[in-house]
């Protein structure tokens, strides 16, 4: 071990060479954690940019404008088997006595029904006068709210000088389906279309996904189909969700015939769709589980299915879920393979089962958007809030469920 | 008369009776590359035998077929035949479920289940149903962890994490979750490698123990382990079976030049 031919000089560790580049490291250092600091800004900005618009423009859409109706009910000759007919004519008369001539137009299309439901609740209002509360026409209630053209505005103060107008919370739209007033449309039967959508999708994709990932990674030789089959689903995972709608719309629709516009089509395509992102999160996983376990559990003799279902997947079990959240909270709000099979159409009636025709929240979302009326617009906000609520709820189980199956070794 | 051409190691042992595992000519392929080359050794009932040789001899390879735990290796190959009891292992009427649980194993580094402490002993009888009942399963898991020494140590808090445990704890844990299912030989790869000192006296105490019981099969890097808890040892060396003989005659007097050169340090 001889000395080379030039020995190196010592480093000098406090020159000023040194100095400098300890210097450029401390600002590299400086700068990239303004940069990552700047960049966890700007996105929080988004968020509450869009939380706070949602929120400002989506508020006024859980709040409704309702008027002041006397009812005389001897008077209008109403009796407990009245048809709705009979009630909405009664209503009308009512209000043109009050407010004047086309005092029934300030009324929403609906109003009449809140009678109807009180009327149900106490036949012995037929009996007495009462004063109720109904909902107010969407002219009314757009300018009530501050956003209404200059014709509604005059008739909106002209009412509000006679005390008769107030805004209450509106569990209507909570509670309805949608309309084409939209003083009376409600988010419920959205709501209701894509958690039954969400139900179909979840029961077929899961078990069909976490089953491929398992066989995929335990049982499965190593060679060129089995590369094939990753690939395929790495590939279909990044397909357009336009053409999983046109899949869904030429084998579900026009091949099995299945019913149009219903949560189970809907919940169908929006398995295929989801079932690759279930597949990868699952292998991913299931991978992460340490070889080990698997080994101590051969090891005394179990059974491949024993260890799978025993060790590997109760370990893999909070990786899976969040997969599959992931991939449940893309397809709750995906909307275009949900109009290619039909789900753009007008439901005014809550879905009663998989089978029947609905609507989902995106969808509903994107039609009202498109809607001329200005009373859409807060009802647009309003579903979106619902929408957001529903996918909050939606990750806060899975957050909850990891932390439930998180086992360390 | 075959038997003396085939073992071509310098063996040189006093017959036993019966031995309780036989192997002859087995060599292991990883696809094309030879791990194992031609091992022929048998394991008995009463000592404990020792698998020593530098990294990558193939000492673990070749312990790995005594259970067929070297199925799990995709491109993995077993040729020769390997007997228990006079059955040979890799025959196609062989149960390999049931053979694990005749030939237990503890691996190299503790590996509980991130279970509670009784659901990691109980886990093997309940699979194989040892356990007629509850008062059945809390008895074999009793004696499992007495036998393994940490009943003592562990018996006010049965249902804590067994990965709670300290790293010595974690491997008695899993010594008696192996003799939970009443194995007829244990396998351990080495057992101690990942422990302390203190530790590993524990589970070398637990090996005498276990003596008789149980055959027992230990890989071990560390020779003065092979002395100590080994009847018989084999050195391993390039996937050969060099020499295979009483552990006192190989320490103290090595036959193959390579065996004397491992085990006075001058290569390992």
């Amino acid at each position: 071990m001889s000395e080379t031919a030039s020995p190196r000089a010592p480093t000098d560790w406090k020159g000023n060479a040194m100095q400098r580049r300890i210097r450029r490291r401390y600002a590299a250092e400086r700068r990239f954690r303004w940069l990552g600091l700047g960049a966890i800004l700007i996105s929080a900005a988004f968020l509450a940019f869009l939380l706070v618009t949602m929120i400002g423009k989506g508020a006024g859409g859980f709040r409704q404008t309702e008027i002041r109706l006397d009812l005389d009910f001897p008077r209008t000759g109403l009796l407990a088997s009245s048809t709705g007919g009979e009630i909405e004519g009664a209503v009308a008369a009512a209000a043109d006595a009050q407010f004047g001539p086309d005092g029934a137009r300030l009324l929403s299309d609906s109003a009449w029904t809140r009678v109807e439901r009180a009327i149900e609740r106490d036949p012995s209002l037929l009996q007495r006068k009462e004063t109720l509360w109904l909902a107010a026409a969407t002219n009314v209630d757009t300018a009530y709210k501050g956003n209404g053209d200059a014709g509604s505005e005059a008739i909106v103060s002209r009412l509000d000088q006679r005390d008769v107008l107030r805004t209450s919370f509106n569990t209507d739209f909570l509670v309805s389906a949608d309309a084409t007033d939209p003083a009376s449309v409600g988010i419920w039967g959205a709501f209701k279309g894509s958690l039954l959508t969400m139900i179909v999708t979840l029961a077929l994709a899961f078990p069909i996904g976490v089953l491929s990932a398992v066989y995929l990674e335990e049982y499965a030789k190593r060679n060129r189909w089995t590369d094939f089959v990753e690939v395929s689903i790495n590939n279909l995972a990044a397909v357009p969700s336009i053409i999983f709608g046109l899949l869904g719309l030429a084998v579900f629709l026009n091949t099995l015939h299945l019913p149009r516009s219903a949560p189970i089509v809907g919940g169908l395509t929006l398995a295929l769709m989801t079932m690759p992102v279930i597949v990868i999160a699952g292998r991913n996983a299931i991978k992460s589980v340490p070889p080990s376990i698997r080994d101590a559990a051969l090891g005394i003799g179990a059974s491949k299915v024993q260890v799978v279902f025993h060790h590997v997947l109760p370990l893999a079990l909070p990786g899976i879920l969040t997969g599959t959240i992931i991939g449940m909270a893309r397809a709750l709000g995906e909307t275009a393979p949900l109009l290619m099979i039909g789900m753009r159409a007008f439901i005014a009636t809550p879905p009663a089962g998989i089978a029947a025709p609905a609507s989902v929240l995106p969808v509903q979302i994107f039609l009202w958007s498109d809607e001329v009326s200005r009373g859409f617009v807060e009802k647009t906000s309003a579903a979106i809030i619902v929408l957001l609520v529903f996918l909050l709820a939606m990750n806060g189980l899975a957050i909850y469920l990891r932390n439930k199956f998180e086992r360390r070794w | 008369m075959n038997d003396m051409q085939t073992m071509t190691a310098e063996t040189r042992l006093s017959n036993d009776a019966a031995p309780k595992m036989t192997a002859r000519d087995v060599s292991v392929y990883y696809g094309a590359k030879k791990a194992i080359d031609c091992v022929s050794i048998d394991v008995s009932q009463e000592h404990v035998t020792a698998f020593i040789g530098p990294s990558g001899c193939g000492k673990s390879t070749f312990l790995r077929t005594l259970n067929r735990m070297n199925d799990t290796i995709a491109n993995a190959r077993v040729d020769g035949a390997i007997e228990l009891d006079g059955e040979n292992i890799y025959a196609p009427s062989m149960d390999v479920v049931q053979l694990r649980a005749r030939v237990g194993m503890v691996f190299q580094k503790p590996n509980p289940f991130p279970k509670s402490i009784y659901e990691n002993v109980a886990y093997g009888p309940r699979i194989h149903g040892l356990a007629a009942g509850r008062s059945e399963m809390d008895a074999i898991v009793e004696q499992s962890l007495k036998r393994a020494g940490l009943w003592e140590e562990v018996k006010d808090r049965l249902q804590e994490s067994g990965t709670a445990l300290s790293g010595g704890q974690q491997q008695r844990l899993c010594i008696a979750r192996a003799i939970a299912v009443e194995p007829e030989v244990i396998l351990m790869d080495e057992p101690c490698s990942a422990l302390d000192p203190i530790a590993t006296a524990k589970i070398e105490e637990l090996i005498h123990e276990l003596r008789g019981r149980y055959a027992i099969v230990i890989v071990t890097h560390n020779m003065q382990q092979a002395a100590r808890v080994s009847q018989r040892t084999a050195f391993f060396h390039l996937g050969n079976l060099v020499e295979y003989g009483e552990t006192s005659e190989i320490f103290t007097n090595p036959r193959v030049e390579r065996t004397k050169d491992y085990i006075t340090g001058r290569y390992g």
